[in-house]
């Protein structure tokens, strides 16, 4: 054997021992996708508004009080968008001790006059920088969810739009609980009960004489009956600014309450303790508004200051309340979540496919290997090798770049297949056609080879642009796909040519050859 | 063994009746598909697709009689292996209402099975698609398509001359209207999977005609007193064995696909299946057409072409 042609049989072994090496035992490094191993795919909108909308309302809010604490009188200061607000009925007199209260919101706020109306309307980048914050921290929140979950090889990412999340949770198959856990704001709100329950909203307003005072909301509850009833919604007027949120919480953990039934247990951290301290202390024989989701969960007496313990109360079941600590532990999201998408495998379905995808690989191989053995005898056991080749080195380096096996996936092996048969089939008719020419065999294959290569590589660059533009407009199993393609495409351009040209000079090295079985 | 050993069948005269051809299939299948409304699968028209698994054998009648209380088009087919008793149901688009819930028509379909007293089911896949997405992803599809049949242009421009390039992308649009025209024919739903053997078919398609103009390049080089006409006719019968044989056993191997690859590959291996053998046909008779075409134009501002001037 020429010392050339060892190192080429070398390095062909070496490629396939490291391929081998990176898939096998492949039912551990070759990951499945959704389609064939089951779980949720989701794509979910972020309702950024809603965080702008906060920041608004928090914005004023702040504002009124500065102007009360400055003794500066006005008409009222509303949200009227979510990015504007306004402050009506500035005295002139008092105009300079107005302006004098804005220099916090001016950073954030451009600032028009009217009259005795001002305008505060949110500065176009800051509310770029807003959205944006919102999207990457429901990602984070979402993503601790899912990890308390306990879901392997979860994904939390930006979709494509700006505002979208895409989500996928391989395994999973309580498909309604993973939804109701990634949704929920879980915003809790520890806040003073001013008067309630009510048994309607209009009853509750009625008994402020149809005035709300500003830093009062009303919120829907759950009015707690006897053990084993029923519970009813009532209203509650509340101080709209909380005492403690959700941000000063260290933990929450399930429980049980005193009747012995699911709660939830949070303790706070060092400041959030401080502020509610002092709140108990200053509102003992009040009660304590416990709000969840701006609904409130329960509405104790405070009997005495409490520092950083708590308890939530309801009508939990266990999955409940195990979820609920799961939500509060993971932090509240910056805005309310839609579904836009909702894509769900059961496992069996998932297996069923599996089933499908081998057999048809296997059938395709069976009919491909049938027709090259009976067509180029010799010639078409050399074109199998390459195949076989090409197919190893596609598993080897799908396992190690992590790329996940979908069905469509599966169907770009069977491609690959075919794309491999056509090189093979390009090479072995320009072999013969280079034969009738009568040169001797062994330059016939090299100019086959030779002559070829160009239009292999031609062909190659052509479908790898299709197959770039599939992956970019592709999500979960159409990218699968668009990846093996790529790669078999590429491997198959080493395997065409290389491998097959090596197997043909092995042949030819041995002996004399007279005629080509091909 | 060899097929089509030094054939030499004068495909060039029958360029325009190949041309009649397939503008006769395309017309005909658009004019089905646009008559009978373009069928969108729920990828792009959004909507809701439940897979349920009985316990026992339900008719699609008894389905049907379940769900009526839910409004709009509904299909309700046999899924998968009869013997494993499951429904495929779809149900259009939820109104889009302020607090209409994306998973409003998978709930009330598993509330009217139950009260229908059906028996034990399952549901085994779930696939809601929401109107954004649904939206986004027509909009994508066609700009794959778009682009990547613009990229493939470019770079035949590039690498060969540019009648070339455009006889090429003829033969690719060509293949993807007649696969869309008998994905009408057979009534599937155009869905993301579809889309995806649509844009392997344009590679697929490209491949093949890539192979016979590299030839028609070489050959230009050795014989360069012969016609456009007579060296790409030549070109065309000296790989004609490769093109039948390479589709061939491609075509073996989406055919498996198309028969053991179940319910969720059956549409792509179809449009698969069309792709190959509308881009065996155009490869040999659309492509090399359009380039003579084209190319002899070019040729008489040029002297210096190929073609012989007699």
């Amino acid at each position: 054997m020429a010392k050339n042609l060892r190192w080429k049989v070398l390095l062909i072994a070496g490629v396939v021992a490291l391929a081998v090496f990176a898939f096998y035992p492949p039912d551990q490094k070759v990951r499945l996708g959704l389609d064939l191993k089951g779980g949720v795919h989701l794509v979910l909108r972020v309702q950024t508004d809603d965080a702008l909308k906060l920041e608004t309302q928090t914005t004023a809010d702040r504002l009124a009080d500065q102007l009360k604490t400055a003794n500066v009188p006005v008409g009222g200061v509303t949200a009227t968008s979510a990015t504007q607000f306004s402050v009506a009925g500035v005295q002139p007199d008092q105009d300079q001790g107005f302006r004098n209260a804005l220099t916090e919101v001016d950073v954030n706020y451009d600032r028009s006059q009217n009259g005795d109306t001002y305008t505060f309307t949110l500065k176009p980048n800051i509310v770029v920088q807003l959205r944006e914050d919102t999207v990457t921290q429901a990602i984070q929140t979402i993503e601790r969810r899912v990890n308390e979950l306990g879901v392997a090889e979860p994904v939390v990412a930006r979709h494509s739009a700006a505002d979208q999340i895409l989500v996928q949770l391989p395994g999973v198959t309580d498909v309604n609980r993973a939804k109701e856990i990634i949704r929920s704001t879980a915003q809790l709100e520890l806040k003073q009960v001013e008067q309630g329950p009510f048994s309607d909203e209009n009853a509750a307003k009625a008994a402020f004489a149809n005035n709300l005072p500003p830093d009062m909301q009303i919120l829907p509850g759950t009015i707690e009956a006897a053990p084993g009833q029923p519970a009813s919604t009532g209203y509650y007027v509340v101080r709209r600014i909380a005492a403690v949120t959700g941000r000063d919480l260290r933990t929450a953990r399930p429980t049980l309450d005193e009747n012995n039934r699911p709660a939830v247990s949070f303790s706070l951290n060092q400041e959030g303790a401080r502020k509610f301290g002092t709140f108990t202390q200053n509102n003992i024989g009040k009660q304590l508004g416990i709000v969840l989701d701006n609904r409130v969960q329960s509405a104790p007496i405070i009997q005495s200051r409490i520092d950083d313990e708590g308890r939530i109360t309801g009508n939990f079941t266990n999955q409940e309340s195990q979820d609920l600590s799961l939500k509060l532990r993971s932090g509240a999201l910056p805005a309310n979540l839609t579904y836009l998408e909702e894509r769900s495998i059961g496992p069996s379905l998932g297996a069923d496919s599996i089933r499908a995808g081998v057999t048809s690989a296997a059938g395709g191989l069976l009919l491909v290997t049938l027709f090259l053995l009976f067509y180029y005898r010799l010639a078409g056991f050399n074109a199998l090798i390459s195949i076989a080749v090409n197919l190893i080195i596609l598993l080897g380096l799908m396992a190690y770049a992590g790329a996940t096996m979908t069905l469509p996936g599966i169907a770009g092996f069977i491609l690959t297949i075919g794309m491999g048969v056509d090189s093979n089939v390009l090479i072995f008719e320009r072999i013969k056609e280079e034969l009738k020419t009568a040169k001797g065999v062994k330059q016939a294959v090299a100019a086959g080879f030779d002559r070829v290569l160009l239009t292999i590589l031609d062909t190659h660059v052509a479908s790898l642009i299709a197959a770039a533009f599939l992956f970019n407009f592709g999500t979960g199993p159409i990218r699968g796909f668009a990846l093996t393609l790529t790669i078999g495409l590429l491997a198959n351009v080493f395997t065409a040519y290389f491998v097959s040209r090596t197997m043909f000079e092995l042949t030819l090295s041995r002996r004399q050859v007279a005629k080509l079985s091909i | 063994m060899a097929l089509f050993e030094n054939s030499h069948y004068d495909f060039i005269k029958w360029r325009w009746h190949a041309l009649a051809f397939s503008a006769a299939i395309i017309i005909a299948g658009f004019a089905y598909g646009i008559q009978r409304g373009i069928p969108l699968g729920i990828d792009f028209s959004g909507g809701t697709i439940l897979v349920v698994q009985f316990e026992q054998p339900i008719s699609d009648d008894q389905v049907r009689q379940a769900l009526q209380t839910i409004g709009g088009e509904q299909v309700i087919q046999a899924y998968g292996d009869p013997a494993a008793n499951q429904k495929l149901i779809r149900l259009p688009q939820v109104a889009e209402e302020e607090g209409a819930a994306l998973d409003q028509n998978a709930r009330a379909v598993v509330d009217g099975l139950t009260k229908a007293n059906l028996g034990k089911f399952e549901v085994i896949s779930q696939e809601l698609v929401g109107p954004v997405i649904g939206a986004d992803l027509q909009r994508k599809g066609i700009y794959a398509t778009l682009a990547s049949i613009i990229g493939i242009t470019i770079y035949i421009g590039l690498r060969f001359r540019f009648a070339f390039a455009i006889g090429a992308i003829a033969a690719t649009l060509h293949d993807v209207f007649v696969t869309v025209a008998f994905l009408f024919f057979f009534g599937y739903d155009l869905s993301l999977n579809i889309v995806a053997a649509i844009l392997t078919i344009t590679g697929y398609s490209v491949n093949d005609t890539i192979v016979i103009f590299d030839r028609v390049r070489e050959n230009l080089r050795s014989k360069r007193r012969d016609s456009l006409e007579k060296v790409v006719n030549e070109s065309v019968n000296q790989t004609l064995s490769r093109t039948i044989i390479t589709a061939g056993t491609t075509f073996l191997a989406v055919l498996s696909l198309y028969l053991f690859g179940g319910e969720v590959l059956e549409g792509f291996a179809f449009t698969m299946l069309v792709g190959i053998i509308s881009g065996t046909y155009s490869t040999i008779f659309i492509a090399a057409s359009i380039a003579i075409l084209l190319g002899n134009k070019q040729a008489k501002g040029r002297p210096m072409s190929a073609r012989k001037v007699s």
